[in-house]
């Protein structure tokens, strides 16, 4: 609590023992009662009333404040002394929870995103360390980690190992094990192993400093309920007020003109509970308040929503599309396997790793990385290139013809086709076929995964688009489950196809790449997803949400937290503004007490607030966890 | 022009306030209260002198929220 809370607080203490002391005593007579009602009333409200008064000569009169003061100063003229007192003091811990429950949300928000380093620890040219500021060190400076420390600035290993918690960053709880010569995200903590890093970036353009910046301005996107409930607020209080007015002097007075008694003390006093049930206060701080908690909560998962306005829209999300290489598979190609092979599968792999030694297609690469070792280059004699074809090439003397099937039919070499999607590599040494090494791009883990909990979660359709041809894009959309495979669709192609299913859908959107190269199809839609955020610059800049890691099943979880934070948000203002009016209703019929009206206020404030901050004890469910 | 400012207010509904006022000072542009942060998130009218603006822009706030602050 700060000085200023404490302050209250006290107050507030004394306040409340002197009025129970006087509803005890009962003091008999009418003045000494008033006298001695004023004190607690004073020591609770005093700030109060002078801010009503300044409010007054500022011409603001509609402010909480004011309110307050006729509410209290009007029950204590109808000699409701202890209504009075009790209001101020209520209104003052109202006032008191709200300031403390915002502080500590804004405590534990930025303890979730605790990322910001102190310190970068630089290393001099004679070898001594110097704790400096991280926004002083310059790109191409050598700074030292120890365990235990967050990395301040991004840069690249220079020397050591050590595993890095990158769970702030990610929400990965796995620990990422880093070398030298690999680049190393700032926010992430070290965990063992010393490291020494050359700085790649300035401080200010770190990850670190990139995702907190992103995360700050995230709740100052406002979203649709937030205008509401500001557009709400801005007529609510002076409508009340007017009401509380009419309330006051129109009944009464028709009375008076239909013969009856005019009961103004009775007809006063309700239009005072109208005026302590005015506050919009409850409404206006529990939506930002939601909002700012649901945005901190999936950081922490790893979900990056660039604003509230995006939560929203999240969160009704009915068609997802995705882009199917670098979102749903790997985009990078590995060998799946060696099909029909007459020798062993390793002798067919070191054949071709060989004969492509030389050769600078990912193909090629992705065959000498299956095959691991060190290449022998005194068995690689002449090497041609068959453009269009593959290559020939003589291995261990042996003429090895390493390429498509056009290739072996040239040769007249009998091979057999392949029934996998992907790219078939035939092998063939000596006029023989040796088999066919398949390539193909693999699915990530998980991706099967994402695609059932997002229907789990009841989106209606999910379609993926690729510019692969329809026969390796199928056999992945099979075992994804998805309900839409277009395929061979060029870049354009893809914005039509968004275009499309823009007008089918009947909620939002989302368009999920990897947002390298789909930065067009990610604005086009009504939320872009970009996966891989970290260590992607041009993936955070194009997508409104961004997936720190590369993990599909983070879509789901970023769904979920937004619904869940939507359906806080909506209840927290049908709930406030309902009790509201029917204490409202109430109190014009004369059934609702000062103390109903003290509830309305200060009671829905607190318990809006308490289930805006419900979100942060999310511990995501069980599927998401693994 | 874009600035962010630093702010002093107790209560969401002063907060928004403060945002009103601030939208409604000549010069600017676009005024975003971030209660949650407590900042204020300022585009300037081209030409406008963000100095004066503000001065402007803490006055008018003053009026309407007695308590409040903007660090400028």
């Amino acid at each position: 609590m700060t000085s200023k809370q404490k302050k209250t607080l006290v107050r507030i203490v004394v306040a409340s023992a002197l009025t129970v002391a006087l509803m005890i005593l009962r003091p008999e007579n009418r003045w000494l009662a008033l006298g001695l009602y004023l004190i607690p009333y004073l020591i609770a409200g005093y700030d109060i009333l002078r801010k009503a008064a300044k409010g007054i000569a500022h011409r603001q009169p509609f402010d909480e404040c004011f309110l307050m003061a006729v509410a209290t100063i009007g029950a204590f003229a109808l000699g409701e002394y202890t209504e009075g007192a009790a209001v101020m003091i209520f209104y003052q811990i109202g006032e008191l929870f709200q300031s403390y429950a915002v502080g500590k949300s804004r405590r534990s928000i930025a303890e979730l995103m605790d990322i910001r380093p102190d310190v970068a620890r630089r290393r001099l040219e004679d070898g001594t360390l110097k704790e400096v500021d991280p926004d002083e060190v310059e790109i191409g400076s050598e700074i030292v980690v120890n365990p235990g420390e967050k990395i301040p600035i991004d840069g690249e290993v220079l020397a050591g190992e050590a595993r890095l918690d990158t769970a702030a960053l990610t929400g990965e709880s796995v620990p990422r094990t880093v070398r030298t010569g690999d680049t190393v995200p700032s926010g992430c903590i070290c965990l063992d192993g010393v490291l020494r890093i050359r700085t790649t970036r300035e401080f200010g353009e770190s990850t670190a400093s990139r995702i907190l910046e992103l995360v700050e301005n995230a709740s100052s996107r406002k979203s649709r309920s937030e205008a509401f409930i500001s557009r709400f607020a801005r007529v609510y209080t002076p409508a009340v007020c007017i009401g509380a007015a009419a309330l006051a002097i129109l009944p009464p007075v028709i009375r008076l003109l239909m013969g009856q008694p005019a009961d103004w003390m009775d007809w006063i006093y309700r239009a005072l509970t109208f005026l302590v049930i005015s506050c919009p206060c409850a409404l206006v701080i529990s939506i930002p308040l939601s909002f700012f908690a649901g945005l901190g909560v999936a950081s922490r998962h790893g979900v990056l929503i660039k604003g509230a306005n995006y939560l929203e829209t999240l969160a009704g999300t009915d068609t997802v599309v995705f882009d199917k290489t670098g979102t749903m598979t790997r985009g990078v190609f590995e060998v799946a396997g060696i099909h029909h092979s007459a020798v062993p599968d390793r002798y067919t792999l070191r054949v071709a790793a060989h004969a492509e030694r030389h050769s600078t297609h990912p193909i090629a690469a992705s065959i000498r990385a299956a095959y691991g070792e060190a290449l022998d280059e005194a068995a690689i004699g002449e090497v041609r290139e068959l453009p269009g074809r593959g290559v020939q090439a003589d291995v261990d003397g042996k003429t090895v013809l390493v390429g498509s099937e056009r290739l072996m039919q040239d040769r007249g070499i009998a091979c057999v086709p392949c029934s996998h999607a992907g790219t078939v590599v035939h092998v063939a040494e000596e006029e023989r076929y040796l088999g066919h090494i398949l390539i193909s791009d693999q699915l990530k883990p998980g991706a099967a995964e994402a695609v059932a909990s997002l229907r789990g979660l009841g989106v209606r359709r999910i379609v993926m688009l690729t510019g692969d041809r329809e026969e390796s894009a199928r056999e992945i959309a099979d075992t994804l489950g998805v309900d839409e495979l277009h395929s061979g669709l060029l870049p354009d192609g893809k914005v039509t196809e968004v275009e499309r299913l823009l007008k089918d859908s009947r909620g939002a959107l989302a368009f999920v790449g990897d947002g390298i190269n789909d930065a067009p199809v990610l604005s086009r839609a009504d939320v872009g997803i970009a996966m891989g955020g970290l260590g992607s610059d041009a993936a955070i800049e194009a997508a409104d949400v961004v997936l720190m890691d590369d993990d599909p099943r983070k879509l789901a979880t970023g769904i979920r937290l937004a619904r869940k934070c939507m359906r806080i948000v909506k209840e927290n203002i049908w709930f406030s503004i309902g009790v509201k009016l029917l204490c409202l209703a109430l109190g014009a019929l004369g059934l609702a007490s000062m103390w109903l009206a003290i509830f309305a206020d200060v009671g829905v404030m607190v318990l809006a607030v308490l289930n805006a901050v419900r979100i942060l004890l999310d511990r995501g469910s069980k599927k998401e966890t693994t | 022009m874009k600035k962010s400012y630093k702010i002093e207010v107790d209560c969401a509904n002063c907060a928004r306030k403060m945002e009103e006022e601030a939208n409604a000072t000549p010069g600017v542009q676009e005024a975003v209260v971030n209660f949650m942060l407590l900042k204020m998130n300022v585009t300037f009218e081209e030409g406008a002198d963000a100095k004066a603006v503000m001065r402007a822009v803490r006055d008018n706030c003053k009026r309407v929220e007695d308590d409040c602050e903007i660090y400028l």
